[in-house]
Order: C-alpha cells, then sequence, then structure tokens
C-alpha cells in the first residue's frame, strides 16, 4: 500500500473515531446537560443518570483510543494541539473527571446535600465539556496562530472569541437534543412526557444555531468551503446533513423515536465530516504563514507503523465493534434501578 | 521553577495519583474472579454475596482509575510534546493498542460486571468478569511495553527530517515485534502485574480480617480469606524472585540505575558490598550511615560474589541519575517486600493450623497490608522512573549502530509557559485532593456497610423472580427500585 493511501486511510480512521465518540458520548453529555432541568425528584435523576449508567465509560473510551490513535499516527499533530490547547484542554479533562466521579460518587450517600452538590457538578462539568469540545473545534477550523517549528503564539484568551463560542454554543446545543431524544427512548410515563415537551425547543435552539454558524462560517472562514467548491459532489454532505436535521421533527411527529435518535446521529456523523473535510489536509492551519501549518504530510509517522497499525485497528475495530453491539443489546430497553445502580 | 521542573513534578503527580488505582483494579480483578468461579463451581450463594460486594468496591476503584487514566493519555501531548514528536512512532502505536485491545474490552464488559448481575447468566456474567480482568492486564502489557522501551529502546532507528529548513531526528520502527520485546518488557510487566497482585490480595485480606474483628460477616470473610491470603503468599514471593531478575538485567541495560539504586558510587577491583541502609550524599559521591554487607551486591547481580559491579564513576558526569532518591524508594520497596512475605507467610501458617483468628495483632497488621502494598508498588516505579534521568528516552546501540537518547529537558512543550503548568498543578492539586477524600470516605462507606449475607441474597433472588414473573403476566407495579436497597448507597 502506498504512503499516501495509508496516510489519507488514518485520517478516515480518526475521522470514524472522532465520529463515534461525538456520537456516543454525545448523548451522554446531553443527559447530564439536561439532567438538573427534566428530572423531578432524586428517583427520576437516578433514572436519568442510570439511564447512561452502563455505557459512559465505554463512550469515553472513544475519545481515549482517539488520542492515542492521533498520536501514533500523526505525532506532529497530536504534539501540536494539545500543547496550543493546554489550558483549554485542563479545563475539558477536569470536566470529564467530573463527570465521571458525580456518576460514580452522587448515590452511594443518601445525605440529600450531597445529591444536591454531585447534581450541579455533574451538570456543569456536561454543558462545560460540550462547549470546550465545540470551541476547540471551531478554533481548528478558523485556523490558529501557529509560528515557526510548531510553537504556537497564542493562548487560552485568543482561542476564545465569537466565532469559536458560536459553534460551542452549537455543540451544546446539538449534544442536548441528541441527548433528550435518547432519554425520551429510555424512559417512561410523567419522565418521557417532559422529555417530550421539551425536544420542540431543543430543536429549533439547536436548528437556528446550525443556520447562524454556517453563515458565520461562510463569512469567517472562507477557506473552509475550499474543498467543496473544489470537489462538488461533496455538496452531499451538507445537503444530507440538512436533510437529517428536518427528518428529526419528522420522526418525533410520527412517533418513532428511534428514527429520530437515528437522524441526530447522522446530524452529528455529518457535522463530522463536514469538518474534516474543511480541515482537510491540515491539522492545525497557521494563521500566521500558511508555511507553518500542521498537514497531513508533515505530522504522519513512518509508512511502516502506520501499515502496522492498520493491522492492529483491523484486529481491534471487529472485536470493538461486537463489544459495542453485544453491551448495547444487554441494556437495551427503558431504564430501571436495580441495587447495583448508580 | 522552570518548565521542566514543574512539568516532571506534575507528570509524577498526576501519574503517581493514578496509579493508586490500576494496580488495585488488577489484583481485586483476580480476586473477584476467583470469588465468582468459587460461585460458578460450588453454586453457594455465600460466594455469590461476595463477588457483588467486591464487585462493588471494584467499580468505585475502576472509575477512579478511569477518571485519572484520560489525564495521562493526553499529557505526553500537552506538555511534553517534543518528546511526543520524537516518540510518537513508537509510543504511540503503543498507547493505541492499549486503547483499542485493552480499554474497549474492559469499558464494554465493566458494565455486564456491575450492572449485568440480574440481567445476564451466571456464564455470561462470569466471562465478562474475566475480560474485564485481562482488558486490564493487557492495559497493564502496553503501557509497561512503552514505558520499557524508553528505558531500553530496540527495534527503531533515528531518522532526520527536515522542519522548515531545520534537521530535526525521530525515532522509527523498523520492527515492531523487537520494538514490543524489548529487553526490558517482559520482566518488567512480569514484576509490575505481580505488584498488582499482591495489592489485590492484601485489599481483600484486609477488608476480610477487619470483619473478622468487628464479628461481622464471618462466613464470607472466611471464604474470602481462604482465596486471597495463599495468592498474597504466592505473589509475595514471585515479586521478590521477577525483582532480583529485574535488577539483575539492569547491570547490562542501566548500570547508571543499578548504581543509584544500590547508592555505589566507587568502582573497584574488589567484590562489591550491598548497603543495606544509608543515607547518599552524592556531593561527596559517599553513603552516610550506611551498614553494608560485603561480596552481596556481587553475589546478588553475577551470582558469583567476587565479581566487581561497575559504580556511578563508569558514567559521563552529565549522564548521572540523581541517587538519593532512586537509592531510598528502592530500599523501602526492598523492605517492605520482605516484610509482606514474613507476614503472609506468617498469615498463612496461622490459617492452617486454625489460630488466624485468634491472634488480634494479626488480624490488626493485616488490615494495614494494602497500605504497605501499594507503598511499595509506588515506590518501586519512582526508582525506575528517576533512575531512568537524565534521559526521558535512553540512548542505545542497535545492529552495532549507536543511537542517541533523548533528554528529558528536550522533551517539553515548547509553547507551554511555567505559568500554565503551574496554573495545571494547582488546579489538579485541589481537584486530586478532593477525589482522594471522596474516594476514601466512599471506600469506607462500602466496607462498612459490607456484603448481604447469603439469605438477604436468596430473599431478594426470589422477589426478582417474583416481579419478573408478575411483569410478563402484566401486572405493573409501581415499585421503585429493589427491596434489598433504596436509593443506591450500598
Amino acid at each position: 500500500m502506498s504512503y499516501e493511501l495509508l496516510t489519507m486511510i488514518w485520517f478516515f480512521l480518526l475521522g470514524v473515531l472522532l465520529c463515534g465518540y461525538a456520537i456516543l458520548d454525545g448523548f451522554d453529555l446531553g443527559v447530564g446537560i439536561l439532567h438538573p432541568f427534566l428530572a423531578k425528584d432524586d428517583y427520576e435523576r437516578r433514572l436519568v443518570m442510570n439511564s447512561i449508567g452502563p455505557l459512559w465509560d465505554g463512550n469515553e473510551v472513544w475519545l481515549v483510543t482517539f488520542g492515542g490513535a492521533l498520536f501514533a499516527a500523526f505525532p506532529v499533530a497530536y504534539a501540536t494541539v494539545f500543547s496550543s490547547f493546554y489550558t483549554a484542554f485542563y479545563l475539558l479533562l477536569t470536566c470529564l473527571i467530573g463527570r465521571a466521579v458525580s456518576l460514580e460518587f452522587r448515590s452511594k450517600v443518601s445525605s440529600p446535600l450531597w445529591r444536591r452538590i454531585w447534581d450541579w457538578a455533574f451538570f456543569l462539568s456536561s454543558i462545560t465539556a460540550a462547549l470546550l469540545l465545540g470551541v476547540a473545534g471551531g478554533n481548528v477550523l478558523a485556523g490558529m496562530e501557529l509560528g515557526p517549528k510548531y510553537r504556537y503564539e497564542g493562548n487560552l484568551l485568543s482561542q476564545i472569541y465569537w466565532y469559536p463560542l458560536l459553534v460551542g454554543a452549537l455543540t451544546v446545543s446539538l449534544f442536548a437534543l441528541h441527548g433528550a431524544i435518547y432519554l425520551y427512548l429510555k424512559t417512561e410515563d410523567d419522565l418521557q412526557a417532559r422529555v417530550r415537551r421539551a425536544i420542540t425547543p431543543l430543536f429549533f435552539v439547536f436548528a437556528g444555531l446550525y443556520l447562524i454558524v454556517t453563515l458565520a462560517t461562510w463569512w469567517h472562514v472562507p477557506h473552509a468551503t475550499a474543498n467543496i467548491s473544489r470537489h462538488p459532489w461533496l455538496w452531499i454532505v451538507p445537503v444530507l446533513n440538512a436533510l437529517a436535521v428536518l427528518n428529526i421533527p419528522r420522526a418525533m411527529h410520527w412517533g418513532r423515536p428511534g428514527y429520530a435518535f437515528f437522524s441526530s446521529s447522522m446530524v452529528i456523523l455529518a457535522l463530522a465530516t463536514l469538518f474534516s473535510v474543511e480541515i482537510f489536509p491540515n491539522f492545525m492551519l497557521s494563521t500566521i504563514d500558511p508555511a507553518y501549518s500542521v498537514t497531513l504530510e508533515n505530522a504522519r509517522s513512518s509508512r511502516d507503523t502506520l501499515e502496522t497499525m492498520l493491522i492492529i485497528a483491523g484486529i481491534g475495530f471487529p472485536c470493538v465493534l461486537s463489544y459495542t453491539v453485544i453491551i448495547y443489546w444487554i441494556f437495551r430497553g427503558k431504564v430501571k434501578l436495580d441495587p447495583h445502580s448508580y | 521553577m522552570d518548565v521542566e521542573m514543574l512539568s516532571r513534578l506534575q507528570f509524577a503527580g498526576t501519574i503517581m495519583f493514578h496509579y493508586l488505582f490500576p494496580p488495585l483494579s488488577i489484583g481485586l480483578g483476580l480476586q473477584l474472579f476467583l470469588c465468582e468461579l468459587a460461585y460458578f463451581r460450588t453454586r453457594n450463594l455465600a460466594w455469590e454475596a461476595a463477588a457483588r460486594f467486591w464487585t462493588r468496591v471494584f467499580a468505585v476503584n475502576f472509575a477512579m482509575g478511569v477518571a485519572t487514566g484520560i489525564v495521562m493519555e493526553f499529557e505526553f501531548g500537552t506538555n511534553w510534546a517534543a518528546y511526543s514528536r520524537f516518540v510518537g512512532d513508537v509510543f504511540g502505536s503503543a498507547l493505541a493498542a492499549e486503547g483499542i485491545f485493552a480499554f474497549f474490552l474492559e469499558s464494554g464488559f465493566l458494565a455486564v460486571l456491575v450492572f449485568g448481575w440480574d440481567r445476564v447468566g451466571p456464564k455470561m456474567h462470569l466471562l465478562s468478569t474475566l475480560m474485564v480482568f485481562l482488558g486490564s492486564v493487557f492495559s497493564a502489557v502496553w503501557i509497561v511495553v512503552a514505558n520499557s522501551w524508553q528505558q531500553t529502546p530496540a527495534g527503531y532507528h533515528i531518522v532526520w527530517h527536515d522542519v522548515q529548513g531545520e534537521m530535526m531526528p525521530r525515532a522509527e520502527v523498523t520492527d515492531f515485534w523487537e520494538m514490543v520485546l524489548n529487553p526490558s518488557s517482559v520482566d518488567r510487566l512480569t514484576h509490575t502485574l505481580i505488584g498488582a497482585f499482591v495489592l489485590g490480595a492484601f485489599f481483600v485480606a484486609s477488608v476480610c480480617s477487619y470483619y473478622l474483628l468487628k464479628n461481622r460477616h464471618q462466613e464470607i470473610a472466611k471464604r474470602c480469606l481462604a482465596i486471597s491470603l495463599p495468592t498474597a503468599l504466592l505473589f509475595t514471593f514471585l515479586a521478590a524472585a521477577t525483582g532480583h531478575d529485574s535488577a539483575q538485567k539492569l547491570v547490562e541495560t542501566q548500570p547508571a540505575k543499578l548504581a543509584a539504586m544500590e547508592g555505589h558510587f566507587h568502582s573497584s577491583d574488589q567484590p562489591t558490598g550491598l548497603n543495606l541502609f544509608g543515607w547518599p550524599d552524592t556531593e561527596n559521591e559517599t553513603v552516610r550511615f550506611n551498614v553494608e554487607l560485603p561480596y552481596l551486591l556481587s553475589l546478588l547481580v553475577y551470582n558469583d560474589p567476587t565479581k566487581p559491579v561497575p559504580g556511578m564513576d563508569q558514567i559521563p558526569k552529565d549522564e548521572r541519575p540523581p541517587v538519593w532518591l532512586p537509592f531510598q524508594t528502592f530500599h523501602l520497596m526492598v523492605a517492605l517486600g520482605t516484610m509482606m512475605i514474613l507476614v503472609a507467610a506468617y498469615a498463612c501458617w496461622s490459617w492452617y493450623r486454625g489460630a488466624y483468628e485468634q491472634r488480634r495483632w494479626l488480624l490488626w497488621a493485616m488490615v494495614f497490608m494494602p497500605v504497605a502494598a501499594m507503598t511499595a508498588n509506588q515506590a518501586g516505579w519512582v526508582t525506575a522512573e528517576v533512575g531512568r534521568q537524565p534521559w526521558i528516552v535512553y540512548p542505545s546501540v542497535q545492529n552495532g549502530v549507536e543511537m542517541m537518547g533523548l533528554r528529558t529537558a528536550d522533551g517539553l512543550s515548547e509553547s507551554v509557559t511555567a505559568e500554565q503548568v503551574l496554573s495545571s498543578i494547582v488546579l489538579f492539586g485541589i481537584i486530586y485532593s478532593m477525589l482522594f477524600a471522596v474516594w476514601i470516605f466512599v471506600l469506607n462507606h462500602k466496607i462498612q456497610h459490607g456484603p448481604e449475607s447469603p439469605e438477604e441474597l436468596a430473599e431478594y433472588k426470589k422477589k426478582l423472580h417474583a416481579e419478573s414473573m408478575s411483569e410478563a403476566f402484566g401486572h405493573h407495579g409501581t415499585s421503585r427500585g429493589g427491596g434489598m436497597m433504596e436509593d443506591g448507597t450500598q
């Protein structure tokens, strides 16, 4: 296999890991964002948390494996991206830790104060994590102040301005919508009715932000659309994206929540694909001088390593898919509390 | 302080905090599997009650391991960008393999292990427990392989790349299996895993001994002791044996580390003695207040009491590791290891004679053994990592060609400032202190609550069966949660 082809395959596989993460942890984060607003009492809050109880940990592994795969396949990108986002990334890690421990510890002690503290920690860490992921994505899309020899010249403050914040808001609204549809599938009775009532406004917030971010990207990130203009067949991605967005209210209306969940997953998939199409062939575009950018070519590992890693992925991916299917099958159906629940 | 020292402190702090959890997950995973296997073979509910209890303890510990482990996966990139570029081709593959082979397996089957007791049959559950245990072992395999490659690199060459006009070196894999099976991987892996098994065995023995002291959960405690005491004895012995093997290899692969661990400053043509304890003084190249046993180091290293061991003076001055810290942590590990062998042996003997429960001081000693095992695990890693300095990747010779190493000081992120690192240290210092307090609190809560009795478990199972029957006939109850535990606090 040629070096170029291997490089493209690894760029694609990283996209797969990123989509896997965004779709799976997306509903987890969304459930965390909605948790204080939809559940009325302690029992319902436990139901909401346990709807993702057995799954969130496996979902986060997609992010961890994305990190490992980026390190292995494009070490220069791994090194440059994570050191450039130093402070933002430590805040994201704080949020991921906060989520893990609030899920794990909340219901272990019956004191109401203890539980209220963890409920808030769960909400704040979920919403901040979603926001930060979006802000990072927005910065990568818009390009960053990367100097010579991969030395980043900005800081946290130069990463926080209107465009990445808009992308962050879009991410929060998308995950909240995705999480709401998931909760609708997992709950019953009163709680489910309340979730149903929340889906429509969440959809409109998301659709509004979706339009705004699309226009903002056109205006603020002119290079983002260059790949699509060069390869017009890529228009299929935004068109499918728009169809998937519109299909969410349609499927909910016809009482097919599973189909709606599939649609919101497809929206995430399409947005992540669009993101990859737009940044290609850079991992991080330098706004100082394009020659300083981190690209597929200057970031990749050696040919032999990409090939070995492909063998590892070829053995690993089928296993991963099979356990994911088994686990989701075992925990299918409405969420119920038992002695081992959170 | 400069970025290098701060980044090293941060890495040491985050990895040591992380390493409180994985060895306990690995070790407890084995004990849990053995309990569940006993249930599977005997169908005695006492074993199932025990397995359910250890699962709850395991889950808390595992969550802490995941939460603190995510940080590690990205910290190479955030703080050690130059290092990541230098080793990514090699080190990255091991880390990615860990993700795909170990983490998915662990986290997937963990769901069945923790939440699947009433959803899957005993066979599937036992299989899930085994998979979680194997996942944690695979994770240790890949991460220790990656670390061992830094210590004794193999199967690679250095390639120079043009980066915007400047030539920069990078390590690239030439032979994957030679990289994986580098000269120290197997020894270090077995020693690391055995250290984890020791901790798991003592942890179970500690909790059970506590129950015996308090006259609680006696039946289950005794059953679990029958597993944990002999495994503790077996693994403490194996820890000593594998540690000895590792140290013998060091004289070939990392003589500077060995010299630091032993506080051996001056080479001579006389047989080398062993410093039993002391206070190394690097400035004057001597060990103060030391008690030296003649011939012993030569004997231990070469199996020959007269062959001299090379000292620190053989190493160029700018390639010497610190001595005081590796010396003390190594000696601490050996001392604790020896004590654990003695305690485990005496405990097994007492158990065999039926006198274990009467020896209250022994029960109390057992209660505190996990602290000793945990400390020994940490001390071993401090020895290994500080003894590797000043290198982040050791230099080596491959097929007669000298390969450059990478110094720790050259591995940092160029764009990260001391203020940034200091702020992340403060942030994580606060978070980790809180987490530690919460972890101890919840762990204690679970241990104080203890397992349910076999009778309670039988009652619960009967009720569960009745509920599922009534549901099958369409009588929806408004029952909120199981009877055994109303609100998840168990």
